[in-house]
């Protein structure tokens, strides 16, 4: 059997499609059930806060209309669940009850392209579902915009960085109990205070400040500036998701090859 | 020409334990060489180094023409590794879990390397069901064959048939078997006796982390357990007296479950073996035994 040279370059990308397709082979056997709660939930979430909360107690946010303002904030909440959970879960159980990585790190893979694959993997598939909740609100009466085709790659970036905070997160901790303490600490006040459900302007200053180092207020303010207009502001914004993945992903490779490696 | 794997002085330490203790270990191109030890002996993590899933502390390694852990990943690509414990895409069909793999070892021909596969595996008439839908004598015909789907030059296979039932180790046997006439050299670590006197053309007996005995494995039943063992059941203390005597004129007595084996039987002529020993020749198993101080399996 002829097979390609393996180079010493790193992130060989013949290395990371191979990961990939892995991935993509998996995906296959449960696509239906992601796709179906990526509709299924902002359907919920527009009902439950927009007919209750819009409809009786807020009727203007910054502006907008309670649907407008929950269903792009919403984006934030696809992305971070459908990277930072899947990525703690989905490594964890790779790496310690199958055993995957033993059988792709015995293979001309490195943990560099091992890692890189699978965050680029997670944060294709959020860049997509993260677009769900936009379509949905359209339904509800959220004008369509050109704009929003730049929400895919915002989505894409900030995904993999929290893609591969999860990584880094499943390879620093013991047990898979321990990702309560991350879940509780780090990732529901994140998304919490986002911008999504309430304006981050009506909190006290120092909250406000904070909320400027959470990636997915950056990410809620690009999707609300691409579905309403941007501003220069927003450059800046881009670039520090781009910052925040770059420094997620060497963070990951780092815990994951101390890790995988004896 | 050069060995496919050649190591020496390696060692490989895990906070206060040393799993591998200044290793030294030639495997010549073509042959199969069985890796016996008993549990915690160094066996796995010998394979690990040799992947560059494990960094030695010190010592040279080189496999194939490669120096480790600097070209490992080169080294990789041209050696298949069989794990000890089951870790298929349980999901996913037969033939997208050899697929997947012949994309990772960068195989040119996708489709032809996994009809191959499928071939040596058995399995070509179930290669769109869903791996969990196999029995388990199929489901380890296909990690064999996944980590062959690259017709590798060098195979280290990793305890290939613990915990399996009899049946399917046969089976596997036979396809390791197979794997040898194919001409691939291969490193195999076993606590199985039988295992490695079916397989291996030579065996290295590992003990604390190094090698304490190596050859063919009649010569090693040669040299140290010589022709003839006679095993003697009764209770404990009619044991004790027998093993008392025998060690008395200088034959070792090693445990055998419930009874004690006398080695090298052959050689006693004052009576010391009772008559109602049992004599048999002489096996690897015994020179394990002898050469490590404990029970194998």
């Amino acid at each position: 059997m002829s097979t390609a040279q393996v180079g010493a370059k790193r992130l060989e990308p013949a290395a990371i499609a191979g990961v990939m397709s892995r991935e993509v082979a998996n995906f296959r056997t449960f696509w239906k059930a992601t796709t179906f709660s990526s509709v299924l939930e902002p359907v919920i979430y527009l009902l439950a806060f927009g007919l209750g909360l819009g409809s009786t107690l807020v009727k203007n946010v910054d502006g907008l209309s309670y649907v407008e303002f929950v269903g792009t904030g919403m984006v934030a909440t696809a992305v971070i669940f459908s990277s930072a959970l899947p990525a703690m879960f989905g490594t964890f159980i790779k790496e310690r009850f199958q055993r995957t990585y033993d059988a792709i790190l015995a293979a001309p893979v490195d943990v560099e392209e091992l890692v890189t694959a699978e965050a680029l993997w997670i944060a294709i598939r959020a860049g997509f579902y993260g677009c769900f909740p936009l379509v949905v609100a359209m339904l509800f009466g959220l004008s369509p915009a050109w704009g929003m085709l730049t929400v895919p790659f915002f989505c894409f970036f900030t995904a993999f960085g929290f893609a591969s905070f999860g990584i880094a997160v499943a390879a620093s901790v013991p047990k898979i109990d321990s990702f309560n303490y991350v879940t509780t600490l780090i990732i529901t006040p994140l998304f919490l205070v986002a911008g999504t459900f309430f304006p981050i302007n009506q909190l006290p200053q120092g909250f406000q400040i904070a909320a400027n180092f959470n990636p997915l207020y950056q990410l809620v303010e690009l999707v609300r500036a691409a579905s309403f207009g941007f501003e220069a502001v927003d450059s800046l914004r881009f670039a520090a998701l781009i910052g925040f993945a770059l420094v997620m992903w060497r963070l990951a490779v780092s815990r994951m090859t101390t890790r995988l490696v004896d | 020409m050069d060995a496919a794997i050649k190591l020496r002085g390696v060692v490989k330490a895990f906070g206060s334990i040393t799993a591998v203790d200044g290793l030294d270990l030639e495997v010549p191109q073509g042959i199969c060489l069985g890796l016996l030890g008993p549990n915690g002996a160094g066996k796995s993590t010998t394979m690990r180094l040799l992947t560059g899933q494990a960094i030695a502390d010190s010592g040279e390694l080189r496999v194939l023409e490669y120096e480790l852990p600097r070209e490992a990943k080169k080294a990789r690509a041209e050696m298949g590794v069989v794990p000890q414990l089951d870790n298929l895409d349980v999901d996913v069909t037969v033939e997208d879990n050899l697929a997947v793999y012949a994309r990772l070892y960068r195989v040119k021909d996708v489709r032809a390397a996994v009809d191959e596969a499928l071939d040596l595996a058995r399995l070509r008439d179930r290669r769109r069901e869903a791996v969990d839908k196999l029995s388990g004598g199929m489901r380890r015909r296909l990690l064999l064959a996944r980590g062959l789907v690259h017709n590798p030059r060098l195979v280290l296979l990793d305890e290939p048939t613990v915990g399996l039932d009899p049946q399917i180790r046969t089976e596997m046997w036979t396809l390791i078997g197979g794997l040898r006439s194919r001409g691939a050299t291969i490193l195999m670590s076993t606590h199985y006796i039988e295992e490695a006197e079916r397989l291996a053309d030579e065996v290295a007996v590992m003990h604390h982390g190094k090698i304490i005995s190596r050859g063919r494995p009649a010569d090693l039943i040669a040299e140290h357990a010589g022709r003839e063992t006679a095993e003697v059941y009764g209770p404990p203390d009619r044991l004790a007296e027998v093993r008392a005597e025998a060690e008395a004129e200088g034959l070792p007595v090693r445990p055998a479950g419930p009874a004690i084996a006398i080695v090298g039987s052959e050689a006693s002529t004052n009576g010391v073996i009772p008559e109602d020993a049992i004599r048999r020749a002489a096996t690897l198993e015994d020179v394990f035994v002898l050469l490590t101080g404990e029970e194998a399996a």
